[in-house]
């Protein structure tokens, strides 16, 4: 069977199956509402497994789901090289949010990267340690600093209500996903010049995914299905 | 002969040279490393978590704890040898091995840093000479000399030299400090925002403070941040570099004990019979991320696809660092048997 895989709640769950529905591909939820369990119409032999968007990059990298739909910042984060592991198919048009880096709007010395270097350098003199900048986006934050070359900062996990490290003295500033730039301003933050990465929804193929005759033949009716490049 | 026994002949040569043979942990006090490499080390070393000593690394190179056993109970002149291995994560898929042994030889103190690098250089010369092996050299010490002699601010020189290691960034911090970049005149937006953090109003100002005083600094002169220009990309046999720098001394004084050093060192390479006329060398050779070179650089390079097969360098500032106040001139370097062994069997020497 091929499997897609689907993010299991909320906003883009249901985004992404009407993007599909409006491809004549149904998805469902099966049984109550809670359950994260689902079907697919319209195209034979593909199954759907709903799981957390986080966890998509890795079950299309193991090979257990064939495609897989998440935001393409997981993928790049979650996974080392991902362009060997997974083929990006489509853009699918929503859940759109830009990775950035934040510092308190109050420093009004800082408005690029090279000044964050700058202040970066002057703080750890000053404190005794590099500069901390809390995310869950180590790889893209990392890649991007390095790329940048900025020294004497050191990444803080932060899983959650990353805004508000600034403020509670566990670090100085914040790498965070942001759409609209609310929540950074609610809490005194403003973002640097600069976008680590424009996210957005995506439909990725698994390129180490078992494949018989079958699977690979309803995978070509699929991408037919969805207009999207199929073999002939 | 397998990397094993390679590696087992390398390191009976490093002691028949007169090294004292030393171990140290796999297991690695993370914090030290992040502090010196900074967080990219992240990406290339193998981090753990210990239940009592926090974040541990899998050894991702030896120089480390050496100069920590050595600043800890060392003699001065003082030479080790070790045999292990390392760990190094590799993020693309390939050939490239994630865990390698290492046979490694380094020299702390003596009486001439200069004879120290040719005895390094020429025994690991010696060592590896059957292979067909391109060999090159640099010192990271010229080009540093060459920064501190620039007639601009301490905060232009101090934020190169921050950079040395970073050749990208280096050279848009040149480029914008000699005014081949244009610099962005940006007004200071006031903010209103309460200021949350640690970080502080006298900080920020003191920050505001150094902008001014850097953009009311006039560029570094054109022609002196030409010699630098031309100092970077300077590839030559090495005593063609070294008239070529005595050459440019005139124009950039500073460099002059720098250059002195050099030819010391080409003095003591020839008495070691190494041949200075074809001898490669770089100036910018050994400027990547996660080094801590600051004078004499080597590597020696086989086929392209290949990692260097062995490398080495000054590192005296390292040892102040790790020294605790005290520092000890130190050199030194490392070779990897699995790839002299590989290269053995491919080219039947």
């Amino acid at each position: 069977m091929l499997k897609i895989g689907v993010p299991s709640k909320g906003r883009l769950m249901e985004q992404t199956f009407d993007w599909f529905n409006a491809r004549g591909v149904t998805m469902r939820q099966s049984g109550a509402m809670r359950e994260y369990a689902g079907t697919v119409e319209g195209v034979p032999g593909v199954g759907l497994v709903l799981l957390s968007a986080g966890e998509i990059p890795r079950e299309l990298a193991a090979g257990r789901i064939h495609l897989g739909v998440t935001g393409s910042d997981l993928v790049r984060d979650k996974l080392a090289d991902w362009q060997s592991q997974v083929a990006e198919l489509a853009s699918l048009g929503f859940g759109h949010a830009d990775l950035i880096i934040a510092v308190p709007a109050a420093w009004v010395d800082v408005t690029t990267v090279d000044d964050l270097d700058a202040a970066a350098a002057a703080f750890r003199l000053m404190h005794g340690f590099r500069l901390r900048i809390a995310t869950k986006y180590h790889r893209l934050v990392r890649d991007y600093l390095k790329r940048h070359g900025v020294a004497d900062y050191q990444l803080i996990d932060s899983q959650g209500a990353t805004e508000g490290t600034v403020k509670n003295l566990t670090a100085e500033a914040i790498a965070d996903i942001t759409s609209t730039g609310e929540t950074l301003r609610a809490n005194h933050l403003k973002v640097l010049d600069g976008v680590i990465h424009a996210s957005q929804a995506t439909l990725y193929r698994s390129l180490t995914a078992p494949m018989t005759d079958q699977i690979a033949s309803d995978l070509q009716t699929l991408l037919k299905k969805l207009a999207l490049p199929h073999a002939p | 002969m397998t990397p094993r026994a390679e590696a087992d002949r390398l390191f009976a040569a490093f002691q028949a040279a007169g090294a004292v043979p030393v171990d140290t942990d796999i297991l690695q006090p993370a914090e030290i490393l992040l502090d010196l490499y900074g967080e990219d080390i992240r990406a290339r070393a193998y981090v753990t978590q210990d239940p009592l000593r926090g974040e541990l690394m899998l050894r991702p190179d030896f120089t480390v704890p050496v100069v920590q056993a050595h600043m800890a109970h060392g003699a001065d002149p003082a030479r080790y040898c070790y045999l292990g291995e390392v760990f190094r994560k590799q993020d693309q898929p390939g050939t490239r091995a994630s865990e390698y042994l290492q046979v490694g030889f380094e020299v702390f103190g003596g009486p001439s840093p200069e004879a120290a690098d040719a005895e390094v250089f020429s025994l690991f010369t010696q060592l590896l000479a059957p292979l067909p092996l391109r060999a090159v050299t640099g010192d990271i010490g010229i080009l540093m000399a060459a920064v501190r002699g620039l007639s601009t601010t301490a905060a232009r020189k101090t934020a190169l030299l921050r950079h040395i290691w970073r050749p990208h960034r280096f050279r848009a911090l040149l480029d914008q400090f000699s005014g081949r970049a244009p610099r962005a005149a940006r007004p200071l937006q006031p903010s209103d925002a309460p200021l949350i953090g640690l970080r502080s109003t006298a900080e920020i100002d003191a920050r505001i403070k150094a902008l001014a005083e850097d953009a009311a600094t006039p560029n570094v002169t054109a022609p002196e941040a030409a010699l630098l220009y031309d100092l970077l990309s300077l590839q030559a046999p090495a005593e063609a570099a070294l008239t070529h720098l005595r050459g440019i001394q005139p124009l950039l004084p500073a460099i002059a004990p720098a250059v002195d050093r050099f030819e010391a060192r080409l003095t003591a390479l020839k008495s070691r019979g190494i041949d200075t006329q074809t001898l490669p060398f770089e100036a910018s050779h050994g400027r990547t991320t996660l080094e801590y070179y600051d004078g004499f650089v080597f590597g020696f390079h086989g086929p392209d696809d290949l990692p260097a097969v062995a490398s080495g360098g000054r590192y005296d500032a390292l040892t102040a660092v790790l020294g605790a106040g005290a520092s000890i001139p130190a050199v030194g370097g490392v070779i990897r048997p699995a790839l002299v062994a590989q290269l053995r069997k491919a080219t039947a020497c």
